[in-house]
């Protein structure tokens, strides 16, 4: 019996991917008079292997569905689309080294990548050194773009979320005072605690308790013990998918029944399985609501999970985006020079993706809504969008994107 | 500061003191018996509480016979591990058995690495059932009572084994001489092999009721954990069991009230591993030997 199921699934694995390569064919069909190189640079291996897989996934998903409507369209002439892949092992090093590679050997007129900003702030330096644009989808740091005209980017800045929080914490629940507890020696949570604490007492919120921890830590017994007794209307963490079950349930065990709000680095999935029920209820900010309504988004996940079978998470669909912008750049362009097509991701002033509209800065930084997801019953689901002031324009035509 | 707030984290301290008290008994029986350092204890701790996941999740066992389950397994692997890697090197220089200890430590993490990969686990919902009450103003729920209740009583059983038994006898002999008390008729194997299946056990129900406490497990996560009960056990004074004991519970108390304490001074939690640390230090200066070590007069 368990002989006949192996070689089930060992058959299903050989047969699986020729399957998976079937959807190409329609470009035979096309007359493609030349290729459209763009590089990819993804943490493969290294800590965070689920965000590579993600990365590949939605960039092989957008180049398909580009080929099959006959690629890039250039001056009347069709040209293929080619994504060259490379590992950059989560390291910094490994991406600036990878990007080097793409820039001089593989002559790529663009990357889309790195994904963590510990990659993407070195290796925008080495893209805007040698003048080839670049998009990373997922970085969060202002310096990744700072004074950097080749480089962009899909995801909105800590300095956005921080305030998207500390105001969300105000019109939900009327927080007067709020108590963060955050690892102190993480960038991301850092950077993001404090500025969520400038933001709430901007927003006339008290900050009553502000604990922090070290990585590694697992007993947040005395911190939440201390942040209970000085009694918040609401605790904001912004910590990673394998430390928030354990604030959280422990918060619980403590006897604190208030809510606690998280940002956009609680948004994997395994978040769900660790946590359990204890989380149910609790909201957080990201850039993407898997079940978010709109067409464009509708369509991108449909097409995903048939494709995959799993739903696409927030890197999935930021990367899908940045491959978006980049052909719309380059039909906007109708060029393949990598100037000319910097110049028309610089250019252009409103996008919609499936993260939402956006428009850019002088920086290549979007201006976006962040969306405000709960934790239902195993599920994260679409609550809220909490927007820029006066955005998103409101004579904002959905034909005007995309073009 | 009121009193409800005092018990509160003095209850946070129990639960966390006697979790590093059940590991650092480990690291101080091995050392008592063998002056072997047994730097791969913290990762023993961590196979035992991954045992508890295949015992609940793949055997689909309720917690008793999951906690026996991995007792019995890791013992066995103790045992193991000390016949194949320690036995060999019993009259090698020390440091050799040491640096094997790293070894071992190391080829174990990373083959449960390899055996169930980087993503972190965690124990079925039912597996214990948390049940928060309210007592007079501060919380405590049936996690805390448990693992409080149960590290006692495996210090209390294994106290008993070393003070009661003939076993027990010949193991605090071979400790005080291990040339003479093998020509008593005493099998100095036999008594290594259980103070192993002692330490190991405990390590195994500790990593067990970590885990129920701090339900995200990972293969990485016996070493700090093991870094600081063997600090417990240093503190304790190496080598004595209740120091063992009482050195674990010491550092969850300075630990939890660093941070409770601190925040009148305006320290920040920020400080609690400087301090902490800082204290234990100032305890061992006080008493190089730690709290209930003897000091060994070293022949040259």
């Amino acid at each position: 019996m368990n002989k006949r199921l192996l070689t089930l699934v060992l058959v299903l694995a050989i047969i699986l991917p020729v399957f998976g390569g079937l959807p190409a064919a329609a470009q035979d069909e096309c007359d493609f008079v030349g290729e459209a190189v763009i590089g990819v640079i993804a943490p493969l291996t290294g800590d965070i292997p689920k965000v590579g897989e993600s990365t590949v996934q939605a960039a092989e998903m957008a180049v398909d569905e580009i080929n099959a409507e006959c690629g890039l369209e250039i001056d009347g002439e069709n040209y293929e689309v080619i994504i060259v892949v490379e590992d950059n092992e989560s390291k910094a090093e490994s991406s600036v080294a990878a990007a080097t590679r793409l820039i001089v050997d593989e002559e790529v007129i663009a990357i889309i990548g790195p994904q963590s900003s510990k990659q993407a702030v070195p290796t925008g330096q080495v893209a805007n050194d040698r003048e080839t644009p670049m998009i990373s989808p997922w970085s969060t740091n202002p310096n990744t773009t700072l004074d950097r005209p080749w480089v962009f980017r899909v995801a909105f800045l800590d300095p956005f979320q921080g305030p998207v929080d500390a105001n969300f914490a105000k019109e939900e629940f009327g927080a007067e005072t709020a108590a963060v507890l955050y690892d102190i020696a993480s960038d991301y949570p850092k950077g993001l605690a404090e500025n969520f604490r400038d933001a709430a007492e901007e927003a006339g919120i008290e900050i009553v308790a502000f604990e922090s921890f070290t990585t590694g830590d697992t007993d947040f017994s005395s911190q939440l013990t201390n942040i209970i007794a000085a009694e918040p209307d609401v605790i904001f963490t912004p910590q990673y998918y394998n430390e928030v079950p354990l604030i959280v349930q422990q918060a619980r065990e403590l006897g604190y029944e208030g809510p606690i709000i998280g940002s956009d680095s609680w948004g994997t999935p395994d978040l769900l399985d660790l946590c359990g029920d204890a989380c149910n209820g609790l909201f957080f900010s990201t850039h993407y609501a898997p079940d978010i309504a709109t067409d464009v988004a509708q369509t991108f996940i449909q097409a995903y999970e048939e494709r995959y079978d799993e739903r696409p998470d927030d890197v999935a669909a930021l990367t899908y985006d940045a491959f978006q912008m980049l052909f719309t750049a380059i039909e906007n362009a109708q060029s393949l020079e990598r100037e000319d097509i910097r110049d028309a991701l610089a250019s252009i002033e409103l996008f919609e993706g499936v993260t939402g509209i956006m428009s850019f800065d002088e920086q290549g930084d979007p201006i976006k809504c962040a969306v405000i997801i709960q934790i239902q019953d195993g599920e994260f689901t679409y609550y809220d969008s909490a927007c820029p002031p006066g955005f998103p324009p409101e004579d904002m035509g959905s034909e005007e994107s995309g073009s | 500061m009121d009193l409800n707030f005092l018990v509160q984290q003095f209850l946070n301290a129990l639960q966390l003191g006697s979790l590093y008290a059940l590991i650092a008994l480990g690291y101080t029986m091995v050392y008592g018996v063998l002056l072997l350092i047994n730097f791969a204890h913290g990762d023993i701790f961590m196979v035992g509480a991954f045992l508890g996941v295949f015992g609940s999740m793949v055997l689909n066992l309720p917690f008793v016979p999951t906690l026996l389950l991995s007792m019995v397994l890791t013992a066995i692997l103790g045992v193991v591990i000390e016949r194949v890697a320690y036995k060999p090197l019993r009259h090698a220089s020390r440091l050799s058995a040491v640096i094997t200890a790293l070894g071992v430590g190391l080829l174990l993490e990373n083959g449960m690495l390899a055996l169930t990969g980087a993503d972190p686990r965690n124990y079925p919902e039912n597996f214990i059932v948390t049940e928060t009450y309210d007592v007079a103003g501060f919380s405590i729920s049936n996690v805390k009572i448990l693992i409080i209740v149960l590290s006692i009583l495996l210090f209390l059983g294994l106290y008993a084994i070393v003070q009661r038994t003939k076993w027990g006898m010949a193991m605090r002999a071979i400790s005080y001489d291990k040339f003479a008390v093998p020509l008593m008729g005493v099998s100095q194997d036999q008594i290594i092999s259980l103070t192993f299946i002692l330490g190991t056990g405990l390590a195994a129900a500790a990593g067990i009721l970590w885990g129920v406490a701090f339900p995200v497990l990972n293969p990485y996560m016996g070493l700090r954990v093991g870094w600081k009960a063997f600090i417990a056990a240093v503190v304790g004074g190496i080598g004595d069991i209740r120091g063992a004991f009482l050195g674990g519970l010491l550092l969850g108390f300075v630990e939890i009230f660093v941070v409770a304490l601190g925040q009148p001074f305006g320290i920040s939690s920020t400080w609690r591993d400087p301090i902490a640390f800082a204290l234990l230090l100032i305890i061992l200066v006080v008493r190089p030997t730690g709290l209930f070590g003897v000091a060994r007069r070293q022949k040259v």
